[in-house]
């Protein structure tokens, strides 16, 4: 067995570290590569080259894979999200209940397509694969935080607060 | 810990909670959550404890009845309150043991009354980050049972005896699984619970596991005793954190009181569960490609032989069930697998759980006996469709799934009947249409999920999906012909049948039966270019001349 000597942290973020310690609890196995990953969108927010490229020298995972499994997952998102995340569920019980509309209307309001960020940095537009809150449909999640039976207007009034701010 | 220990934890918690006059439970799933329903639980404490009442307030998980959230019981009354807000906390906590407060009280007794709840039978009733409370509601019993009375062998038996089938979908005998897993040769075996509910539209899995955490965890730990294995992961969705959260205190709660580890009840059994996360990916619902995401890698399925029972994890024989089916051994182990099969249908046994969503009164989560009609579901337990519009259809099985018509709303609920009728069983989503759905539009938002969903390992799948959306996009644009209809049914077949894995398999099936029930909802769309709900916006015809041109 070759000596595994982890390459150093990219910064002096105390952020590293806890992704550090993710890696350390399976002792750098390789199969740790999505539970690191999470580690890392959950503490910075996204996924950049730096991160993953640290992850799989890390973990001894060829840097294709790393990048191949970062980009299969819709969870990991590689751009850096805005100050505030609306999103919106698309599962079928949403749908039915014209979360199509939501969407549309957001779309418009905010002049970005789904996915995408507002030029200020202040607002991301996404969309989920039900929420598994389907009983409250349609569903949003306003930075993270549930709301069930969300009409149009109170999406509007929502991105409006977050404009305001 | 031993058959003692468990006892008198137990008799304690039996005891403390028998010092109580009264014990008012707050739903804190997701669904009530979001209503905050954890204020509500926090004010309910203040006001009690203001009065003097000799009151219990207790955090429950889910209660079913999502659509009255937040939802208030209270024992030993069986009082239910709807729409429960803090501001109503005072108003609960003076009316103990004297006339409820009629304005929040939910009289929905036939929602309740033709339930059956096995997987269900704690959810409401104990605190999901307690393990003193499962205990006492005879939780780990059928562990301990099981590692001190029973050979591996006899509990494969009673799981067979039961005739429990896989509620993942597939309906595959959980018995025969067992032991084929239990008699392949390996020193290192291990056990996988499914918790990757992909199927938009279904929280059952959620709900189980948000609300009863430690069954799922003694149903794994049975399952591993029975086929020799040592090591045990819970794939859920990263979608949940409230289930992640709640799973990961009961883990904690069952290694300290030695439920987990070495030599669980002193006997030479050990067993150890992680939680791995999943990361959006509807595919990973699919055995193969589960597997390979817990390894690290994208989740693509693998061709199946090998089988994961002969072949699986890291290549170890691997056993993977459904959160539901592991949510179903404790009560079998404990009572036996007799009186399992004695409930639900000829071939299919049991209950099952099914999350009633779309355009119906009473959304939520319901446990009913297996072969109960599809009407006393919608009708009865669902309490109908809403504002006066009609029923249309009911989607099972998600995006493997298809639209039962109203007219057969006859038919008993089973693995069996749903196939035949060209839809399947499923992990139990259930949504229900009325006359302002579109089924061209919602066969078209089928395919859409299992288009961005593809792998795209396989080409029938990856190409196969993107072909037919553009030809449900353009039928439900109102520029589709008649040729379009033919084509779109012949790459039904040629996905269906070439494959790899169950997700393409099973992508044409909302197409194929809106088809056949709704087979005038596409005509209308191609030669009158209208869509009768509404939902699609034709675009403007064209002159014959621009056609042509």
């Amino acid at each position: 067995m070759p000596v595994i000597t982890p390459p150093p942290l990219p910064s002096e973020d105390k952020r590293w570290k806890i992704v550090n310690g993710t890696m350390r609890k399976s002792g750098f196995a390789r199969h740790a590569l999505i539970e690191t990953l999470h580690t890392v969108q959950s503490s910075f927010g996204f996924l950049d080259d730096d991160a993953i490229r640290f992850v799989a020298l890390s973990l001894h995972v060829p840097l294709s894979q790393a990048y191949g499994v970062a980009t299969f997952y819709h969870y990991f998102t590689l751009k850096p999200p805005g100050k505030h995340t609306m999103t919106i569920c698309t599962g079928t019980a949403c749908y039915i209940k014209g979360t199509d509309k939501l969407l549309a209307s957001a779309e418009k309001h905010l002049c970005i397509a789904e996915g995408e960020t507002t030029k200020d940095g202040l607002i991301s537009l996404t969309t989920a694969r039900c929420v598994g809150a389907c009983g409250r449909a349609p569903v949003v999640l306003t930075d993270g935080e549930l709301q069930g039976q969300t009409t149009g207007d109170e999406l509007i009034a929502q991105l409006e607060r977050w404009r305001v701010e | 810990m031993t058959i003692e220990e468990l006892e008198q934890i137990a008799e304690s918690v039996r005891l403390a909670n028998a010092k109580h006059d009264h014990e008012i439970n707050v739903c804190m799933g997701t669904g009530c959550m979001s209503q905050h329903s954890d204020k509500l639980k926090e004010a309910l404490t203040a006001a009690v404890s203001a009065q003097g009442n000799n009151t219990l307030v207790r955090r429950t998980g889910c209660m079913g009845l999502c659509a009255a959230g937040p939802l208030v019981l209270v024992d030993p009354e069986e009082i239910l309150y709807q729409h429960a807000r803090a501001e109503d906390a005072e108003k609960i906590a003076a009316s103990l043991g004297g006339e409820p407060v009629a304005e929040l009280q939910c009289n929905l007794r036939e929602h309740f009354d033709e339930q059956v709840h096995i997987v269900l039978e704690n959810s409401g009733h104990i605190d999901p980050e307690k393990i003193d409370d499962y205990i006492a509601h005879d939780g780990y019993k059928a562990l301990m049972k099981a590692l001190t009375e029973m050979a591996p062998k006899d509990v494969i038996q009673q799981i067979t005896e039961s005739g429990l089938r896989g509620r993942g979908g597939g309906g595959y005998p959980t018995g025969l699984k067992w032991s084929t897993v239990a008699k392949a040769v390996g020193d290192m075996k291990y056990v996988i619970c499914n918790g990757d509910e992909g199927d938009p539209g279904a929280f059952m899995d959620r709900s189980v596991l948000e609300s009863d955490p430690q069954r799922v965890i003694e149903g794994m730990a049975i399952a591993a005793y029975a086929v020799g294995a040592s090591k045990g992961f819970i794939y859920v969705r990263a979608e949940y954190p409230l289930a992640v959260s709640r799973l990961t205190i009961a883990l904690r709660e069952a290694r300290r009181h030695g439920l987990l580890g070495n030599n669980i009840c002193n006997t030479p059994f050990n067993f150890e569960v992680e939680i791995r996360l999943g990361a959006g990916a509807f595919v990973c619902g699919e055995e193969t490609a589960l597997i390979a995401s817990i390894e690290g890698k994208r989740g693509t399925p693998k061709p199946r032989p090998p089988y994961p029972a002969t072949s699986g994890l890291w290549g170890k024989p691997t056993l993977i069930n459904n959160v539901e089916t592991f949510a179903n051994i404790a009560p079998i182990v404990r009572k036996g697998g007799k009186w399992f099969a004695s409930i639900g249908s000829e071939r299919s046994k049991g209950t099952k759980v099914f999350a009633i969503t779309g355009k119906i009164t009473n959304t939520g989560l319901v446990e009913v006996p297996m072969g109960i009609s599809l009407r006393q579901i919608i009708e009865g337990i669902g309490g109908g469709v809403p504002d006066g519009h009609t029923l249309k259809a009911v989607q099972t099985g998600g995006p493997s799934g298809g639209c039962i018509p109203a007219d057969m709303l006859d038919i008993g609920v089973s693995y069996d009947a749903l196939v035949k009728i060209g839809s399947i069983m499923g992990s139990g989503g259930m949504i229900v249409m009325d006359d302002t759905s579109c089924m061209v539009n919602v066969a078209r938002f089928f395919i859409e999920f299992c288009m961005t969903e593809s792998c795209g390992k396989c080409i029938p799948c990856r190409t196969g999906t993107a072909q037919m959306h553009t030809l449900l996009t353009r039928i439900c644009n109102g520029t589709g012909t008649m040729d379009d209809l033919e084509l779109l049914e012949d790459l039904c077949s040629t996905v269906k049948e070439t494959s790899l894995c169950g997700l393409g398999q099973t992508a044409p099936n909302p197409v194929l039966s809106t088809f056949k029930y709704f087979h005038n909802e596409y005509i209308e769309h191609i030669v009158h270019k209208r869509c009768a709900a509404g939902v699609c916006q034709m675009e403007t015809v064209k002159s014959e001349n621009e056609v042509v041109a």
